[in-house]
């Protein structure tokens, strides 16, 4: 049912275009700066967003809370997560092995 | 009683019967149940109901209330969508291990005490561990052990608790319970084990993904959920619970990213999730409770859309990680839709996950928690990223990983289908649908809000932007193929550690005990036992041999005689009658001494 190596004559996705993924891409940005706007303009204007807590009231603290988060996020990753935790793809299934051994010894 | 049938026995009595059909039938059957569960949902009443008389328990198996409805509703929904989504295979192993997950979920809630809510909690580990053995690997049977030693310590943790809490005088009805006293604690820990809690939960991860492509389903819809049930009945309102929450929102997300196998990504977002419900009931107001409530519903719905996708992928190409996938979006356009559908109601506007996070979001800020607050939203950030972005971008876009292949069978792309609708109904009327089923009524939200949907948005498209630049700058580490070291290592490794020293120490023990006991001492009493009386005749004649002046050739002679005697139990007459007075004798002194 799978094959590697598709046939070449095969039509071109949509996302096989650079220039789409350039307009993806320009568009992502585009956005994000529309909510950045937004919330700087909601900040000017005092418009009041019902906050709970005082970081809600800073302009634009979820948009930079979730840019910072998600680089955290994968700084721990990988400087921490990765370097004490990753092993080899068969680390358990080596175990198991080598308990099978000892079992017919 | 009410006209309805108890909804746990229907769906056991279709789990049994299932094997005993064939074919069309079976499918026919098995589809019929789901159907006629939705119908009996609709017959039962609020109100108490199948109460029994055991001993001195009072047994109610019935207990339809706000909180029991609700759980209810999107169990049998899910129980016609799983079993929609394995009906091709027609496997009579999946469609029964799907039935009974389904029912025993059911019967756990809507137990009215805690006798009934053991037993059924016992027969979702059995379901579970069928929907392991359904993949037929070894890695699968291997984990089906693992998940069954497990759930098994738990239960008897659990037992142990009702047990205690009972014989120490606690009520035997599933209603709030004080933590205190060892009973409380460790009902709470038995419960806390099924919940995935930090440490106690690692054997989800770890067993999850080895799971068949529709066990995964049935497992990421009840064994947590029903926990979540119990937790939110006994210990609402419990601050201990904020706290294991905080961590499970947050510690897993570090695993789910750099997790290769994309079902342990989902796994370990599931746990995320879960942490975020953990949240809700540990800060014990009317709104966290309805948020709990609701966000088990929403996200029952979209983590099997993932699950289900995701499913799909592997049924086609036979992988599940991010290393071997890429570019599937043109084989299977549908899937990849209902995915981005699953991963966009995580938390989106107009999506399902966004009406229930935010409640739990929203109750933590204006109770004044500020670091479960912040971690609830790291937590959103992070799970959005993992499950939302690096999910669907590396199975269906990403680099051509030039997999081939056909898109899903038509009953998959319905089951997905229906569970997209569901994700967008839900999502965007979720006045008309979800709040009404709600137990805390008096605690309404409102979640579009101008200030929640433009600060949710510019959460999550910053999240995306942040996953582009990060891809592109090349600071994200390169997917590979690994096993990541989590909790379940010490009883992967622990286990077998503890059972080589075990082995070394005990068989040890025995050896030397065995060399003690068996070659030395026993040898000498079955001596004593055999030999011992002759010995002792030799011992007191040899003196009278020597006085009547027999030489020592004699006295060997005498001494071999009496030993082969003694063997064949052929003393003269005469001896043994010697022996007999002297016997008498001596008792008659002992007993003339004592009075």
């Amino acid at each position: 049912m799978t094959q590697k190596n598709p046939n070449p004559t095969e039509p071109t996705g949509w996302f096989d275009k650079r220039e789409n993924v350039q307009k993806l891409l320009k568009g992502l940005y585009g956005v994000c700066g529309f909510f950045v706007l937004i919330d700087v303009i909601f900040w000017v204007t005092g418009f009041d967003k019902h906050p709970y807590l005082k970081w809600e009231k800073w302009p634009a603290f979820y948009a930079v809370f979730g840019f910072v988060a998600c680089v955290l996020l994968v700084a721990v990753a990988k400087y921490i997560i990765r370097p004490l935790t990753m092993r080899g793809e068969d680390y358990y299934e080596s175990n198991t092995v080598e308990q099978k051994g000892d079992d017919h010894a | 009683m009410p006209e309805a049938l108890h909804p746990a026995f229907l769906y056991l009595f279709g789990a049994l019967l299932i094997p005993f059909l064939k074919g069309r039938t079976r499918q026919a059957v098995a589809m019929l149940i789901p159907i006629a569960g939705f119908i009996n949902y609709f017959q039962i009443p609020e109100g108490v109901h199948w109460k029994y008389q055991l001993l001195d328990f009072e047994l109610i198996l019935g207990r339809a209330d706000d909180w029991s409805l609700i759980f209810l509703n999107i169990f049998t929904v899910l129980s016609f969508i799983g079993i929609l989504y394995i009906i091709k295979d027609n496997k009579p192993l999946m469609l029964s291990a799907g039935l009974l997950y389904a029912g025993s979920a059911m019967g756990v809630i809507l137990a009215g005490d805690l006798i009934t809510l053991f037993l059924f909690w016992e027969m979702l580990t059995a379901a579970a561990v069928l929907c392991l053995l359904d993949r037929g690997t070894p890695a699968s049977g291997r984990a089906a052990t693992r998940y069954l030693l497990i759930h098994i310590l738990g239960g008897v943790v659990l037992l142990a608790g009702i047990v205690i809490h009972l014989a120490s005088g606690g009520s035997a009805a599933f209603d709030k319970i004080e933590l205190s006293g060892i009973g409380a604690w460790l009902i709470f820990i038995g419960f806390g084990i099924n919940c995935a809690w930090p440490v106690l939960g690692a054997w989800l991860t770890d067993t999850y993904p080895e799971a068949s492509i529709g066990g995964i389903v049935f497992m990421a819809t009840y064994t947590t959920k029903t926990a979540i049930y119990v937790l939110a009945r006994t210990f609402p309102g419990e601050e201990t619970l904020i706290w294991i929450g905080v961590v499970m929102a947050v510690v897993p997300l570090f695993y789910a990213f750099v997790a290769n196998d994309l079902r342990r990504v989902l796994a370990y977002c599931l746990v995320n999730q879960v942490g975020f419900m953990v949240i809700g009931v540990g800060l014990g107001t009317g709104l966290s409770l309805n948020g709990t409530a609701a966000h088990a519903y929403c996200h029952i719905l979209y983590k099997a859309l993932l699950f289900m996708s995701i499913g799909a992928v592997m049924y086609r190409t036979g992988k599940s990680k991010a290393t071997e996938l890429g570019g599937l979006y043109k084989s299977m356009p549908w899937t990849c839709l209902f995915c981005c559908i699953g991963a966009v109601s995580i938390s989106a506007p107009l999506f399902c996950g966004f009406v229930s996070k935010s409640m739990i979001i929203s109750a933590a800020a204006s109770g004044g928690y500020s670091i479960a607050w912040l971690a609830l939203l790291f937590g959103s950030a992070g799970v959005f990223l993992c499950a939302g972005l690096k999910v669907p971008f590396f199975t269906f876009f990403n680099r051509d990983s030039g997999v081939r292949c056909e898109e899903a069978p038509t009953n998959q792309l319905l089951a997905m289908g229906l569970t997209a609708f569901l994700c967008i109904f839900v999502g965007t009327f979720p006045n008309q649908f979800l709040y009404p089923m709600l137990p805390n009524q008096e605690y309404m939200y409102v979640p579009y809000t101008v200030a929640h949907v433009t600060d949710l948005l510019a959460m999550l498209f910053f999240t995306g932007l942040a996953f582009t630049l990060l891809i592109r700058s090349g600071f994200k580490p390169a997917e590979i193929r690994s096993t990541l070291l989590d909790a379940d290592f010490l009883y992967r490794k622990g286990g077998p550690a503890f059972y080589k020293v075990m082995d070394k120490s005990l068989n040890g023990l025995n050896a030397a005990t065995s060399k003690v006991m068996i070659g030395s001492v026993v040898h000498h009493v079955s001596n004593f036992f055999e030999s011992g009386a002759s010995r002792f005749l030799v011992w007191a004649l040899t003196p009278i041999w020597m006085i009547r002046g027999d030489s020592k050739e004699q006295i060997e002679e005498h001494r071999q005689s009496v030993f082969k005697r003694a063997k064949r139990g052929a003393f003269p007459i005469g001896l043994t009658a010697f022996c007999a007075v002297v016997m008498l004798g001596l008792l008659s002194l002992i007993f003339l001494l004592e009075s």
